[in-house]
C-alpha cells in the first residue's frame, strides 16, 4: 500500500496532471481578474486550497471546482521530493535536472515564506518631513497616546478587530476604559453643512472633539486593489464610572484628539496601523521628470536622509525607480509621487480638495527575498547544463559516422517517395 | 546556369537591399526635400527627423505612409485625382504598367506645413466603418483601395463640429467598451486632430507668406510691446498699433497651444538638450525677449520658398539652417540623418518579402524535391535574416536600447529568434524543414509587427519608455529571454504543424523526416523551457527590484508562467512516455495557443500593470489563430488510415491528446 502510494506520488503522470491543473488554474485565475479584480482573484485562486465558482467572459460558473494554488504547489512539492528520494538516481548526466528541481523546490518554499512572513506598508513624506514609522495599506488601529511624557510619546494600540467587536477595551497601561459605541468598516466623513442632511448620511452621537459637526456616510466595504476601506467609530472614554465624553474617530484623518484623565493629557485616534522603526527618514527633495513635450513620466527620484541614533548613523541617499533602498531588513521603494504640477492639476480638477506635493515609499519586509534570486540561478544553470549535455551528445552522434545518421540524409535526398511507400506497406 | 541560379537569385536580392542603403539626393536645382526631411525635431519626447514625423503622422491618419496622387477614375480613365470623375480607385494590383506619382512622407509633411490649402485636397483620411460614412454623408466621395476608403480634409470639413461633439461623448467611454463605430470615430478624430495640429505647427494656417509676416512683426515688436505695457498699466496707447500687433500675436499664441512637433531647437546658451519648443512658444518667448528666434525665421524662410515655388531660395535657406545647427546640434543632425536612412532602408518590409519568396521555394522543394530549390530557399532565408538582423541592430542603435521595448519590437524579435533557430535547424538537417519554418514564422511575425505599427496611437514605434520600464538592464535580460522563449515555443509549434500537414495531406512524411521533426521539436521545447523559465523568474526579480514583490499574479506574469508550465508539461509527458511522437506534436501545437494567449491575449484583458498595449481588432485574429491550431490538433489525432503518409500509430487508445504510447524513441 505504502509502496503504491510512493509510486503514485513520484510518478511522472502525477507531475503532468499537476502541471495541467496548474495551467488551468492560472488561466482561469487570470480571466477571473477581469470580473473580480486582481487582489480578490489572487486570494481566491492562488492563495487558497480550493476554488469554488468563477465568472468567466461574463458567464457565471458556480459549478466550477478547482484545486487552489496551495494544493497544487504543495502536491508538486511532495511529488518532487518523493521522486528524488525514490525514483531518481544521481548521475552526472542528470546533474542539470537535479539542480533544476532543487531550484523549483527552493522557489516554491521561498514563495511560501514570502506569503507567510512578508509585510507591506507605506511611508508618505512631504518635503522636509521626518517620520519614524510606516503605515499599513489596509489594517487600522485605535491609538491611545500618553502625551504626558517629557519628550516622548507612549502609544497603546488596539487592533481594529477589537473596535469592530464594539466591546469595552481595557488595558493595564490605560487608566481608563474605552467603550466602542458605533463602528463603520468603510465610510466618508464630511463637515455638516447648513443645508438639509442627505438621507444616507448619519449624524453620529458625539459630545467632544471634531466629530460634533460632521456627517458620516457609510460606504460598502471595498475589495478593490486600488482603494482602501476607511473605518470610523464613536468611542466613549470612562475614567472609573465617569464618562469623559464621546468622540468620533476616523481613519480619514490621522490627527489625534486630546482629553485628560487624572490631570494627564491623552491623545485618541483611529489610524492606519503604524510600524515604528528605531530610525527615521527625512525627505530632503524629490523630482518627477517627464519626457519633453509629453506627460510621460521619465523618472521619479527622492533624496532622503536616514537618522539612526542608536547606530550613530546619519547619511543621505537616493531612492528611485528600480533602485530601492535596502536598510535594516526592510526595503523602501519609490511608490507614488505627487509633484507640484500633479498637485496643481489635481486641485484644478477637484476644487476644494487640498493636494500637497509628496513622495510615497512602499516599505516591504520580506525575509525570503533572496530565494528567487538563488532559485533563478539554480534553475537557469540546471536547464543550461542539461541542455548542453544533450547538445554535446547530439553533436557527437552526428559527427561520428554512425551509418544511421548518414543514411538519414541520403535517404531524404534521394528517394522520399520510396520511404513513404515503405511506410505504407 | 541551372546549377547557379540559387546564387544568382541571392545576389539579386542582396544587391537590391544594399542599393536601398545608398543615400539618395535630390536633383541640385530642385527642392532638396530629402535633405529637409532629415532635419531634427522633437515629438513624443524624442528627437527624430521630420521624415519620421511625416511617416508616423500618416500612419495615424491614413494607416500607411504614401500619398498617391493618381489613380483610376470613371470609365477606366487614369490620371490625377482632381482631373477624374468619381468613383475613384487607387492602382489595382494587376495594373503593372501604372506607376502613380506619390508624395513621400517628407514631401507630404512639407506640403502640410507650407501649403495647407493644397494638403487639404489630398485623400488621406481613412474611414472604413459604413455607419460612420453614412453619418458623415460620404458614401459617394473618396478614393477606394481594396475596400478601404480615403477622404480629403475638404470632404470632412462640413462635419468637423459634429465630429468634435461626438468624440467628446465617446471619449467618456472606456476604451475596451467602445463599439466598432465609436472606435472608428475616435480613430478618425485622432487623425483629424493630428492633421490640424500639423497644419499649425510651422506657421499659422492662414499665413500666406510667413517669412514676410515675421519680418513685419519684428518691425512692430518694440512699439507693439510698448503699447501693450501701456495698455496693461492703464496709460494712453496707440490703439491701431495695439490691434495690429495683437492681430499677429494671437495666432502665434494659438500655435503655442496647438503645434504638434517641437521644431525650434535649444540653440541659446544655457538651454538644456531637452529644451525644444514649438514655433508658437518660441515666438511668445521671442516677444518677451524682443527678437524673433533665428530658427523660427529659418523655418519660415523654408516654408515661404516652398510655397512660392522657389527652389534656389529653399535650398539656400536649408543650407544656412543646417550650417547654423551644425555646431550646437551636431548629434541631433546626425540622428536625423541616421533615422531617415533607416526609414529609407525599410529592413523589416524587405526581409518580409524575401521570407515569402523563400517560403514558396522551400515548400516547392518538397513537391518535386529539387535540391536547388531547397538551396535557393535556404540562401534567401539567410539573406532575409541578415537584413532582419541589420534592421534590429540599427533600431537598437537609434534607440540606444535592447531589442524589445514594446509590443511592436517584440514581434520583430520573436520573428528574429525563431528564424535564427530555424536556420540552425536547416544547417543541421538540410531537409527544407528549417527553411519553411524560419521563413513562415519570419513572415508572419513581421506582418504582425507591421500591423501593430500601423494601429499604434502615436504611429511611433520607437516611443520613450515610462519611468518603471526605463532600465536597459532588465529590458535586455528579462524581456529578451522571455521573447526568445515565445519565439522558440512558436517554432516548436510550427514544426509540429509541418509534421501534421505533411503527414495527413502528403506522402512526404517518411520515417526519417518524422524522426528528425520529432527530435527538432524536442530540442526546441527544451530550449524554450530554459529561456521562458529564466525570463519569467528574471521578470519576478525585476518586479521585486521595482515594487517589492516577486510575483503578483498579474495577467502578463501569469501568461509567461503558462508557457513555462506548458513546456515543462511537454517535457515531463515525453520523459514519462505518456506521449509518443504524435502526442508530442499535438502538445507542441497547443503550445502555439498558449504562447499566442500570453503574448497578445493577456494585453486584451485590460487589467494589471502590464496592459500597455491594448488592442481591439487583434482579438478576432487571435481567435482565428487558436481555432486553426485546434483544427490541426484534430487532424493530428486522426487515426492512421486517414494519414496519406501512413505515419503515426492509431489514435484513440491512450494519451490525453489522442497520442498512443509508441515504442519509446531515444534522442
Amino acid at each position: 500500500m505504502f509502496d503504491r502510494l510512493i509510486k503514485f506520488l513520484s510518478s511522472l503522470k502525477l507531475t503532468v496532471v499537476l502541471l495541467a491543473l496548474g495551467l488551468v488554474l492560472v488561466f482561469v485565475g487570470t480571466l477571473a481578474q477581469v470580473h473580480e479584480g486582481l487582489y480578490n482573484a489572487q486570494t481566491r485562486f492562488f492563495k487558497s486550497w480550493f476554488v469554488v465558482g468563477a465568472t468567466l467572459f461574463g458567464t457565471k460558473m458556480p459549478w466550477l471546482i478547482l484545486p487552489g494554488g496551495y494544493t497544487i504547489g504543495s502536491a508538486l512539492f511532495v511529488s518532487l521530493v518523493t521522486a528524488h528520494f525514490t525514483r531518481f538516481h544521481w548521475t552526472w548526466r542528470r546533474s542539470g535536472i537535479f539542480m533544476t528541481h532543487l531550484g523549483v523546490i527552493l522557489l516554491l518554499l521561498g514563495q511560501l515564506g514570502t506569503d507567510m512572513l512578508s509585510t507591506e506598508s507605506a511611508m508618505r513624506l512631504e518635503a522636509g518631513q521626518t517620520k519614524n514609522y510606516s503605515e499599513d495599506f489596509h489594517a487600522c488601529e485605535l491609538a491611545l497616546i500618553n502625551q504626558s511624557l517629557p519628550d516622548d510619546e507612549e502609544v497603546v494600540s488596539i487592533p481594529e478587530r477589537f473596535v469592530r467587536a464594539k466591546g469595552e477595551i481595557k488595558h493595564p497601561q490605560l487608566p481608563f476604559t474605552v467603550k466602542v459605541r458605533e463602528y463603520w468598516p468603510n465610510s466618508m466623513v464630511e463637515s455638516a453643512t447648513e443645508g438639509v442632511k442627505p438621507p444616507v448620511a448619519v449624524v453620529p452621537h458625539v459630545t467632544a472633539g471634531y466629530g460634533k459637526k460632521v456627517w458620516v456616510f457609510p460606504l460598502p466595504v471595498t475589495q478593490d486593489m486600488e482603494s482602501r476601506n476607511i473605518p470610523s467609530a464613536t468611542v466613549e472614554v470612562f475614567a472609573g464610572t465617569e464618562s469623559k465624553g464621546i468622540w468620533l474617530v476616523t481613519a480619514q484623518s490621522s490627527a489625534s484628539q486630546s482629553f485628560e484623565v487624572d490631570g494627564k493629557p491623552w491623545g485618541l485616534a483611529l489610524r492606519f496601523k503604524r510600524y515604528y522603526k528605531p530610525y527615521s527618514l527625512t525627505l530632503l527633495d524629490f523630482t518627477h521628470d517627464r519626457y519633453p513635450g509629453t506627460d510621460l513620466p521619465k523618472d521619479f527620484r527622492s533624496r532622503i536622509r536616514i537618522d539612526h541614533p542608536a547606530k550613530n548613523e546619519r547619511r543621505e541617499t537616493e531612492i528611485y525607480m528600480n533602485n530601492p533602498l535596502r536598510y535594516a531588513g526592510l526595503t523602501f521603494y519609490q511608490l507614488q509621487m505627487v509633484d507640484e504640477q500633479t498637485a496643481r492639476e489635481a486641485m484644478a480638477r477637484n476644487p476644494g480638495e487640498k493636494v500637497t506635493p509628496s513622495s510615497t515609499f512602499q516599505v516591504v519586509k520580506n525575509p525570503s527575498w533572496l530565494t528567487p534570486y538563488l532559485a533563478c540561478v539554480m534553475v537557469g544553470a540546471g536547464l543550461a547544463v542539461q541542455f548542453l549535455i544533450h547538445l554535446v551528445e547530439f553533436a557527437r552522434k552526428r559527427k561520428t559516422p554512425v551509418p544511421a545518421a548518414a543514411n538519414n540524409v541520403k535517404a531524404k535526398n534521394n528517394q522520399p517517395r520510396k520511404g513513404a511507400e515503405i511506410a505504407k506497406k | 546556369m541551372k546549377k547557379h541560379w540559387p546564387w544568382l537569385l541571392f545576389a539579386v536580392f542582396a544587391f537590391e537591399a544594399a542599393y536601398s542603403l545608398k543615400p539618395r539626393a535630390d536633383k541640385p536645382d530642385a527642392f532638396q526635400v530629402r535633405e529637409w526631411a532629415k532635419l531634427p525635431a522633437l515629438v513624443n519626447g524624442r528627437v527624430q527627423p521630420l521624415d519620421s514625423i511625416g511617416r508616423n503622422s500618416l500612419v495615424i491618419i491614413r494607416g500607411n505612409t504614401d500619398v498617391p496622387l493618381e489613380g483610376n477614375g470613371a470609365d477606366g480613365k487614369w490620371g490625377k485625382w482632381e482631373e477624374l470623375q468619381a468613383p475613384l480607385t487607387e492602382r489595382k494590383w494587376y495594373q503593372f504598367s501604372k506607376h502613380p506619382a506619390k508624395l513621400k512622407p517628407g514631401e507630404w509633411l512639407l506640403e502640410v506645413f507650407s501649403k495647407p490649402e493644397l494638403a487639404d485636397t489630398r485623400p488621406i483620411f481613412l474611414i472604413h466603418h459604413p455607419e460612420l460614412l453614412g453619418e458623415l454623408k460620404l458614401q459617394a466621395k473618396g478614393v477606394e483601395r481594396s475596400g478601404l476608403r480615403y477622404y480629403t480634409f475638404n470632404d470632412l470639413k462640413p462635419n468637423l463640429a459634429m465630429m468634435e461633439r461626438e468624440s467628446k461623448q465617446v471619449g467618456q467611454i472606456k476604451q475596451e467598451l467602445r463599439t466598432p463605430y465609436q472606435r472608428s470615430l475616435m480613430s478618425l478624430h485622432n487623425g483629424l486632430t493630428t492633421y490640424l495640429r500639423l497644419k499649425n505647427s510651422l506657421k499659422p494656417e492662414n499665413s500666406r507668406d510667413f517669412a514676410a509676416d515675421l519680418a513685419q512683426f519684428e518691425k512692430l515688436l518694440p512699439a507693439g510691446l510698448r503699447a501693450i505695457r501701456a495698455q496693461q498699466s492703464g496709460q494712453e496707447y496707440d490703439k491701431e498699433l495695439f490691434e495690429k500687433f495683437l492681430g499677429y500675436a494671437e495666432p502665434y499664441a494659438m500655435m503655442a497651444q496647438m503645434a504638434y512637433p517641437l521644431l525650434v531647437p535649444p540653440t541659446q546658451p544655457g538651454q538644456k538638450k531637452a529644451d525644444w519648443a514649438n514655433v508658437g512658444q518660441a515666438l511668445m518667448d521671442g516677444i518677451r525677449a524682443g527678437e524673433i528666434p533665428a530658427s523660427v525665421q529659418a523655418h519660415a524662410a523654408l516654408a515661404t520658398a516652398y510655397a512660392q515655388g522657389k527652389p534656389a531660395e529653399f535650398n539656400r535657406a536649408l543650407a544656412d539652417y543646417r550650417a547654423a545647427l551644425a555646431g550646437p546640434l551636431a548629434t541631433e543632425l546626425k540622428k536625423g540623418r541616421q533615422e531617415s536612412l533607416f526609414n529609407q532602408f525599410l529592413p523589416f518590409y524587405r526581409s518580409m518579402m524575401i521570407y515569402v519568396i523563400a517560403l514558396i521555394l522551400a515548400a516547392a522543394s518538397w513537391l518535386n524535391w529539387s535540391e536547388n530549390l531547397n538551396r535557393a530557399a535556404f540562401r534567401l532565408v539567410s539573406l532575409a535574416l541578415v537584413i532582419h538582423t541589420v534592421g534590429l541592430v540599427f533600431r537598437m542603435f537609434l534607440e540606444g536600447r535592447p531589442p524589445v521595448t514594446n509590443l511592436y519590437s517584440s514581434a520583430i524579435f520573436v520573428g528574429w529568434g525563431a528564424v535564427v533557430l530555424g536556420v540552425v535547424l536547416e544547417r543541421i538537417y538540410r531537409n527544407g524543414i528549417g527553411s519553411v519554418t524560419a521563413s513562415s514564422v519570419g513572415f508572419i511575425t513581421l506582418i504582425i509587427a507591421h500591423h501593430l505599427a500601423q494601429t499604434s496611437s502615436t504611429g511611433d514605434t520607437m516611443e520613450m519608455m515610462r519611468a518603471v520600464l526605463d532600465t536597459n538592464f532588465w529590458l535586455a535580460t528579462h524581456v529578451t529571454s522571455i521573447t526568445i522563449g515565445y519565439a522558440s515555443t512558436f517554432l516548436a509549434g510550427f514544426l509540429a504543424m509541418i509534421y501534421v500537414l505533411r503527414g495527413v495531406f502528403t506522402r512526404t512524411l517518411d520515417e526519417a523526416t518524422a524522426k528528425s521533426l520529432s527530435r527538432m521539436v524536442y530540442g526546441i521545447v527544451c530550449f524554450a523551457t530554459l529561456l521562458s523559465f529564466v525570463g519569467t523568474i528574471l521578470g519576478g526579480i525585476w518586479a521585486d527590484q521595482s515594487w517589492g514583490r516577486f510575483w503578483g499574479w498579474d495577467p502578463k506574469e501569469n501568461g509567461a508562467l503558462l508557457i513555462v508550465i506548458w513546456n515543462a508539461l511537454i517535457l515531463h509527458a515525453r520523459w514519462g512516455k505518456l506521449v509518443g511522437e504524435r502526442g508530442l506534436m499535438n502538445l507542441a501545437l497547443f503550445g502555439n495557443i498558449v504562447t499566442a494567449w500570453s503574448w497578445f491575449g493577456t494585453n486584451m484583458l485590460g487589467v494589471g500593470l502590464h496592459s500597455y498595449g491594448f488592442m481591439d481588432a487583434a482579438f478576432k485574429w487571435l481567435m482565428i489563430f487558436n481555432a486553426s491550431q485546434l483544427v490541426l490538433i484534430g487532424l493530428g489525432c486522426l487515426p492512421e488510415r486517414f494519414w496519406k503518409s501512413g505515419k503515426g500509430p492509431t489514435a484513440g487508445d491512450s494519451g490525453p491528446t489522442g497520442a498512443a504510447p509508441r515504442k519509446p524513441q531515444a534522442v
